[in-house]
């Protein structure tokens, strides 16, 4: 299976030294000036011909931001940031569409080439003409890739194929044209504009995202998957996220990102929005990879999303997987609002927090339908000097009759300067529901870690198989290419942590 | 839902404040009348906590603070029915006054804290932190106080302490417990709060307990006041090497019932348990919020709360476990698990682990749910009636948090404190 060799080739070449891909592409861009205020806001929205209803979003949006206040509440240090100091628009100037791969700027490709995309994704992604035509590779299925470069999506894969099935995948800008009423439908409807802060500055600027829509009673035929890039110095990537699952379809999403590396930070501030109606069901797979400055703690992505999945249909399911190995701050909480009668959300996450890497992550559940279950599987893993903590809240409301919770928070401590926290939540309303939650602090065995050496591995490797065998459960939960990467980059995040 | 009272909300005690300030215990005292006035100025510029104050985000007070109390000192002389004595020695306190015509405290270092303020006044706060709200309102107020030392290497036994609400109108209590035990002595302390009469009031009870190198203490509370009382309880611990504190906290009345006890293990060795168990009937809440702080190594603790809840009621577990760099080979151990007997009945847990020490062992866990389908099933088909069984499963599972208690007469008080509560509330849910 080519695909699966080329991917686990990239991975093999990335996975040889510290963060990789912390290049930066020399590209013309495109800015709107620094700073955050309405005319911005404006510029963004005439940059991408909204209309009107949008705009109007975007400016109530803004209008409420200015009255909100960062939250202080997760256990994670910065220093104020200030917002009028950034880019809230940056964007890689539009040529002519290139005839061949020749044609491509250089730098575009490779980009692509370090990031490892295969050859015939970087050919579309460029936007060459007639790439992308053959749907197969060796009989399997490719993964279809939205890039979103920056505040814009540069393209999208495999639209053809996906278009057959009656499946919408393509930049959110491009949705709000062709699929207003779908877009008008669920646009914060999730996560609405006044939400929180984050979110609320990002529906004011949000630039670009993916945009997914898969119609009744179909199992989209491949992985779905957007690839974010912040390259521009100075800028703030808000991109917003929409997959709607409509009665009985099947979708697995995935989600890579990476930076260039830098000394200053960067702000990431992205809003998700899943629904699921009757008998649907959505697969979302993070591997965050956003750099997570140096050793010393300089520079690093600021990562603070809002992630939120509506199980409005009955039976309807939503499963959040998510391997955050990267950003200097990680502020997120995948959540699942178990609406429907016996929907079922999933959380499973690996955090892995090194150097000076603080994470303030976990999940939301709540549980409003009856017989609803939830699952949540979190792994924190703490080096250095690096702070992780697990953040959940589960509630039932009275009406969850029968509902169902099972959490399980694992620390693992590796070095005496970390630290792990664990802070759940646990409301609890309802008579007939049951709740259950545990969670565990400890570190490396001593007799592990011998064992493993006796048989001849480094110390290093040691460490990475224990580690790897401690996040077995959320691992497995990954497709396949994304676990072997998620795999590697376990093990890189802890480089120099052991020994 | 009154999520956002003003600022002023305590203003009530404030005015109490102004108009006995010359009259409360240890008046001429600078030290204590700066401690006084300090909490005044905490209380007038920040208030008592609201809903948005994190570590008060499931237990509302505004139905105390809308609530009247009377003004004036409290009674010290009524004749008030007191329960048959536990064991053979008890202080106690009517009113939040101490009744040394009621009490009898042989062979204790021990005293009123009204009497003997001049001398301890240096001790005020130094367990109990000023910053905590309940510490602070009770600082403004606090009248009397049982002070008790037991000295170095002596096992001083037992004792009842008993705290009797007698009042015939509302009224508030603030009494200030100083409990220090010597290197390697022991005690163990069964207190008792009741109301004999059906008043509304307040009891806020502040303890500073210091156990000292290889001392033990066993701390046995049993709340059992009345349905309209509010019961606003803080414990500040320190335990020194070796030492060990046991407490249990029993929280069965009160319309709302708070359990805060905030323990410092101060040296390697030191052992801390704080087990307790709620019991919440209709139209109450019961609260236990602990903060447990791990400074030293090779330390051990271990807790269990169980929360059983009929009616319309509500119970709060709030648990933090604290591990310092410095506290390498901690073993912690934490497990709270509620019991819901009704449709209307809400449990918020909050269990917290924050570790910054990598060879340790910790874990907690925490369940809820109804009583097991199964369980019953199972003792219906060998022909128990339906409320029997669920009689025998419930108490089975308090039965389990309240064996750990090891003193005999003390864990008596607790079994006798389940079955009334069951007899009363439990057979109705």
């Amino acid at each position: 299976m080519p695909a699966v060799e080329e991917t686990l080739d990239t991975v093999r070449d990335a996975t040889q030294g510290a963060y990789k891909w912390g290049f930066e592409t020399d590209i013309e861009m495109e800015f709107a000036p620094k700073g955050l205020n309405e005319s911005i806001v404006r510029f963004i929205s005439a940059k991408k011909g909204e209309p009107e209803w949008l705009l109007d979003w975007r400016l109530r949006a803004f209008e409420a931001w200015k009255g909100m206040e960062e939250p202080r509440w997760p256990s994670v240090t910065y220093p104020p940031i200030d917002y009028q100091d950034a880019y809230y628009y940056a964007a890689p100037k539009e040529k002519a569409k290139p005839k061949s791969l020749d044609e491509v700027d250089p730098e575009l490709l490779k980009t692509y080439a370090k990031l490892g995309i295969p050859l015939r994704e970087q050919a579309i992604l460029a936007g060459v003409e007639g790439a992308g035509q053959v749907p197969a590779e060796g009989g399997r299925m490719p993964v279809a890739v939205d890039a979103v470069f920056d505040s814009v999506s540069v393209a999208t894969t495999y639209r053809e194929r996906l278009e057959k099935d009656g499946i919408i995948f393509c930049p959110i800008s491009e949705a709000v044209h062709k699929h207003p009423e779908l877009v008008k439908r669920y646009l914060g409807s999730v996560v609405p504009h006044t939400d929180n802060f984050f979110a609320a500055l990002n529906s004011a600027v949000f630039t670009d995202g993916s945009f997914v829509y898969i119609p009744k009673g179909v199992r989209c035929p491949m992985e779905l998957s957007t690839y974010f890039r912040i390259n521009a110095k100075s800028t703030g990537q808000f991109e917003r996220t929409l997959i709607i699952a409509d009665e009985g379809s099947t979708v697995s999403y995935l989600e890579g990102c990476t930076a260039p590396q830098r000394d200053e930070n960067q702000l990431h501030a992205a809003v998700v929005e899943l629904v699921a109606l009757d008998d649907a069901s959505i697969k979302y797979s993070t591997v965050q990879n956003w750099y997570p400055g140096d050793e010393n703690g300089v520079g690093g992505i600021y990562n603070f999303v809002t992630k939120r999945a509506a199980c409005r249909g009955k039976r309807s399911k939503v499963s959040w997987t998510q391997v955050e190995t990267g950003s200097a701050i990680t502020w997120k909480y995948p959540s699942c609002i178990l609406q429907g009668e016996e929907s079922v959300g999933e959380f499973y996450s690996v955090a892995i927090t090194n150097n000076h890497q603080q994470a303030d992550t976990g999940t939301k559940m709540i549980h409003l339908g009856k017989n609803t279950r939830s699952t949540i599987v979190s792994k924190g893993i703490s080096a250095g000097k690096g702070q992780n903590t697990y953040r959940g809240l589960v509630r039932i409301s009275p009406k969850a009759a029968n509902a169902r919770n099972f959490t399980q928070c694992d620390s693992l401590l590796i070095g005496d300067l970390c630290g792990a926290h664990t802070v759940p939540y646990i409301e609890n309303r309802c008579m007939s529901a049951k709740t259950e939650h545990e969670a565990t602090t400890s570190r490396i065995a001593e007799d592990q870690l011998f064992y493993c050496r006796q048989r001849g591995l480094s110390q290093e490797d040691a460490v990475g198989l224990i580690v790897n065998g401690f996040c077995r459960e959320v691992l497995k939960e990954l497709p396949m290419e994304f676990a072997v990467e998620a795999q590697k980059l376990l093990q890189i995040s802890l480089e120099g942590s052991v020994g | 839902m009154n999520i956002d009272l003003p600022q002023g909300n305590a203003a009530a005690f404030l005015h109490r404040y102004d108009g006995l300030a010359e009259r409360l215990p240890g008046a001429s005292i600078p030290t204590v009348r700066a401690l006084r006035d300090a909490a005044a100025e905490t209380l007038r510029a920040g208030g008592l906590p609201n809903r948005r104050v994190e570590a008060w985000r499931y237990t509302d007070l505004s139905p105390m603070l809308r609530a009247e109390f009377r003004e004036a000192l409290t009674a010290v002389d009524r004749a008030v029915p007191l329960p048959p004595a536990r064991v053979e020695r008890r202080a106690v306190f009517v009113d939040g006054r101490f009744r040394e015509d009621l009490s009898s405290l042989d062979g204790l270092v021990a005293a009123s804290l009204a009497e003997v303020i001049a001398t301890v006044a240096g001790r005020l706060n130094t367990v109990a932190s000023a910053s905590q709200p309940m510490v602070t309102l009770n600082t403004l107020l606090f009248e009397d106080g049982l002070v008790l030392e037991v000295p170095e290497g002596v096992d001083a036994g037992r004792l009842e302490l008993l705290s009797v609400a007698s009042g015939e109108t509302a009224s508030t209590v603030h009494p200030r417990h100083l409990v220090r035990l010597g290197r390697g002595a022991r005690l163990v302390l069964v207190e008792t709060a009741l109301s004999s009469s059906g008043a509304r009031h307040l009891h806020n009870p502040v303890f500073e307990i210091e156990v000292a190198q290889d001392a033990k203490l066993t701390h046995v509370r049993v709340q059992r006041e009345a349905a309209n009382a509010y019961h606003l309880a803080h414990l500040g611990v320190r335990v020194e090497e070796g030492g060990t504190y046991d407490g249990f906290v029993l929280n069965a009345g009160g319309r709302i019932s708070r359990s805060e006890t905030h323990l410092a293990l101060l040296g390697p060795r030191a052992a801390a348990h704080l087990n307790g168990a709620q019991l919440v009937a209709d139209g109450q809440l019961a609260d236990t919020t602990t903060a447990l702080d791990h400074t030293a190594p090779n330390c051990a603790s271990r807790q269990t709360v169980k929360t059983v809840l009929a009616g319309r009621s509500r119970g709060v577990f709030q648990g933090k476990i604290l591990v310092r760099r410095e506290a390498q080979k901690t073993d912690g151990y934490q497990m709270n698990q509620a019991l819901l007997l009704s449709e209307e009945a809400e449990i918020d847990s909050k269990p917290q682990l924050e570790i910054y020490a990598d060879d340790v062992k910790c874990s907690h866990g925490a369940t809820a749910g109804a009583l097991d389908a199964d369980s019953l099933f199972y003792l219906r088909a060998r022909g128990i009636p339906a409320d029997v069984a669920r009689s025998i499963l419930v108490r089975a599972f308090l039965q389990e948090a309240v064996e750990v208690v090891e003193d005999e007469p003390a864990r008596e008080a607790l079994e006798e404190a389940v079955a009334g509560w069951w007899d009363q509330h439990g057979k109705a849910a």
